[in-house]
């Protein structure tokens, strides 16, 4: 079966047309300007990965930061400016320990913290991780180079459109002595979702 | 027998794709007003999953991700009296003229 995350061709052609028509209708009828659609599309544009590896680190570094986060992480996002939009769907922030190992999926289409993280990437939405990664997902850990001991309990979290969870990975040994910005960088898109392991320091010089 | 979006577990043995692309800017006007409508309570990600939901197999599987959205928001928007299917066949086609 051919997936089509990409939008192009006719379909393509005929949507775009479509959106830029209900766009139209929607400024004629008062209901929003051009202007609130472009703003909340930079909105959008604003977050990524870098905005969660920040706090994420922060919960490395500072063990009290780490309880609240886990604890309630709206609030905690708050404490570091992070003021998430009250549309925002319940965000959870899940620690992978020396134990469990979570990673998050939304089998039903493709929820996401996007209010921290932003938009997820492609492999996220399309069909063959949402179908996999519930039935095999060491197989699935495997393809993204990710390898578990069998002692690791491995937690597949389904997202849904009222609850989100972005995953705080375990910090890599031999980072006692990096400072906060540094260990940031060792926090990638994929470890934030689950697929990944925070990257090493011995990763980070070979690279 | 799940619904087509219901995905969890459904026979598939495709690797996963990596690949990313850069996102078109219409994509990008409708991921933002996906947004805009929810800030002005006129849809939730759960109506606007139902909406995609609600395709038939073929349409769920052939529409690329913001296409599906685009039809999805079409349905809400047309249900809730906002606007009707004709009035954006209208627009579309005094909009294809402009570009021609």
């Amino acid at each position: 079966m051919v997936e089509k995350g990409h939008s192009h061709g006719d379909n393509a052609k005929y949507y775009s047309l479509r959106a830029e028509a209900i766009q139209e209708l929607l400024i004629e009828k008062g209901i929003c300007s051009m202007d609130d659609i472009l703003t909340m599309a930079d909105q959008i544009d604003s977050r990524s990965p870098e905005d969660g590896a920040k706090v994420l680190a922060h919960a490395w570094v500072d063990s009290e930061y780490k309880a609240r986060l886990l604890a309630d992480a709206e609030t905690a996002l708050m404490e570091l400016g992070y003021d998430l939009p009250e549309t925002a769907p319940k965000l959870t922030v899940l620690e992978n320990t020396d134990d469990v190992h979570n990673m998050a999926v939304c089998t039903l289409c493709s929820c996401y913290p996007r209010a921290i993280i932003g938009r997820p990437p492609a492999w996220y939405k399309g069909l063959a991780y949402r179908s996999r990664v519930v039935v095999d997902p060491r197989g699935v850990l495997k393809e993204f180079g990710t390898e578990l001991d069998e002692s690791i309990e491995v937690r597949v979290i389904d997202s849904s459109a009222d609850f989100r969870y972005l995953i705080l990975p375990k910090r890599p040994a031999g980072t006692e002595e990096m400072s906060e910005e540094e260990l940031a960088k060792l926090i990638t898109q994929e470890s934030m979702i689950g697929v990944g392991l925070a990257v090493s320091p011995e990763q980070t010089k070979s690279i | 027998m799940p619904k087509v979006h219901d995905r969890g577990g459904w026979p598939n043995e495709d690797p996963i794709d990596h690949s990313e692309h850069e996102m078109e800017e219409w994509e990008r006007k409708v991921d933002a007003l996906n947004g805009v409508l929810g800030e002005r309570g006129l849809k939730t990600s759960d109506q606007l999953r139902r909406a995609i939901e609600s395709m038939d197999l073929e349409t769920y599987e052939s529409l690329a991700y913001y296409e599906k959205w685009t039809a999805a928001m079409e349905m809400l928007l047309v249900e809730q009296g906002i606007m009707t299917t004709d009035e954006i066949d209208a627009k579309m086609k005094t909009l294809e003229q402009g570009k021609k």
